[in-house]
């Protein structure tokens, strides 16, 4: 094997040091990019790279759930939001602009503060920090016993924090109302104007070889959350960016024909529903609220019944909610250029 | 034969390493969007490929891991190129003519 990880040492410098070292250095390069450009279309991708940089960041950490879904949401689906946000705005910053000097004066008296609040904290990976100290220890040392999931982020997600996991949920719903309340008022949808991209026989033929696979690769995430990186929130992003590369090339009308609008409203809310309902089945079998152990006989199998379908009730809520905002806001684009 | 597959990955390292680099240079380097396009997806399809065939070669009985990384490397000779032609083809469509010699455009 080569020897290249952890164990080694160039000049006493650890190599997770360096691969850190690099990755904060690109991250301050893109953020400062991000503040200097004044091309809104550039900025957007350069948000993505910092996504995508902060996702290598965690995966260096080791904590590969939160990469997995900062790339996928960060990286992937926010930045195809805002493309389709910039294509109703414009791609140019409104040149009229605010006070610099006070902005600075603020941004450097809160970095101040911040610098201030880290001669408090306790060193970087010490293992006395108080959040090791807390409940961290019973989840790694109970939650095969009690939960009996491989995956500890899984268990602690949707079991021990189920009711903030649904929170988070309720959030995605509600940004998924805000936006059809907002743009997506009127029943009349016009014909899309913006010409599908079909005609380009190698994006065609490529993205019919590519779409398959990335249903049957969310689907994957979806259920094998319980043993590796994964679960419902990536699964329904990467489910939805499979429908949105399908509607950006085969065209806004094909997609919509295939995927009923009000049978996707319906299933945003049914996820949380969903969610909630297993909440409620607990509540009914005479435990608390979200304790899956009410679910069946052998309280190990309650838990692993509650996680799959509290799992599926988040991938079904963010994937329709991900696929109604893009919709949402492609079709807006036909309105605006119908009223012209 | 350990020290064998060690040599051959390496070299594949080596290789890809250096395509990155070339690539990046010339990305910037290059005096027209198609040319940087060019390097660029150099960079993305046989700079990353190769890399990832030494991570195959190092993955050793891990069959998992082998296999996770050929999907990979199916996704990125997929994806990259198709990238790459989508990119060169909005180019076109938003009015971008590929830089040409004095001499082409005199004849």
């Amino acid at each position: 094997m080569l020897n290249v990880g952890s164990h080694c040492a160039i000049g006493g410098l650890n190599i997770d040091f360096l691969i850190n070292i690099v990755l904060l250095g690109f991250l301050v390069c893109t953020a400062l990019a991000i503040v200097f450009t004044k091309n809104l279309l550039a900025s957007a991708m350069l948000t993505g790279i910092y996504s995508l940089l902060t996702a290598g960041f965690f995966v260096v950490m080791d904590a590969v759930d939160v990469a997995f879904t900062e790339a996928s949401v960060g990286a992937g689906i926010a930045t195809i939001l805002m493309l389709s946000t910039l294509k109703l705005t414009g791609f140019d910053e409104d040149p009229a602009r605010h006070n610099v000097k006070a902005g600075l004066l603020a941004v450097c008296g809160v970095g101040v503060l911040l610098l201030y609040g880290i001669v408090d904290m306790p060193v970087f990976g010490s293992p006395t920090a108080p959040v090791h100290m807390h409940v961290a220890p019973h989840y790694i040392y109970q939650s095969m016993a009690e939960i009996g999931m491989p995956n500890i982020v899984t268990s602690v997600l949707a079991s021990y924090r189920g009711y903030d996991t649904f929170g988070e949920t309720v959030v995605v719903f509600t940004a998924g109302i805000g936006v059809l309340a907002l743009l997506g008022a009127s029943n009349h949808v016009p014909q899309s104007r913006v010409a599908p991209m079909s005609q380009h026989i190698i994006l065609r033929v490529v993205s019919k070889v590519l779409i398959p696979p990335i249903f049957l690769f969310a689907l994957y995430v979806q259920f094998h959350g319980d043993y590796g990186p994964g679960g419902g929130f990536q699964a329904g992003v990467i489910f939805a960016a499979a429908i949105i590369l399908y509607s950006m090339i085969f065209g806004l009308d094909t997609a919509r024909s295939v995927i009923s609008q009000p049978l996707i409203r319906l299933l945003s809310a049914f996820g949380v529903m969903l969610y909630g309902c297993v909440g409620i089945v607990s509540l009914l079998n005479g435990h608390n609220f979200l304790d899956y152990s009410a679910l069946a006989h052998d309280p190990l199998h309650g838990q692993h019944y509650g996680i799959l379908l509290v799992e599926l009730g988040v991938g079904i809520t963010v994937a329709s909610v991900m696929i109604l905002i893009f919709f949402n806001f492609a079709s807006r684009v036909d309105m605006v250029q119908e009223e012209q | 034969m350990m020290i064998v597959v060690d040599v051959v990955s390496w070299v594949f390292i080596v290789l890809g390493t250096f395509l990155c680099f070339s690539g990046s240079v010339g990305l910037f380097r290059f005096p027209d969007f198609f040319t940087r396009l060019h390097a660029a997806s150099v960079t993305d399809t046989l700079g990353s490929g190769l890399i990832l065939v030494a991570l195959v070669l190092q993955a050793g009985s891990e069959w998992l891991v082998t296999m996770k990384l050929l999907f990979i490397l199916a996704f990125i000779f997929l994806t990259s190129p198709t990238s790459g032609h989508a990119l060169a083809k909005a180019a076109i469509h938003a009015g971008q003519k590929p830089k040409t010699s004095d001499a082409n455009e005199a004849s």
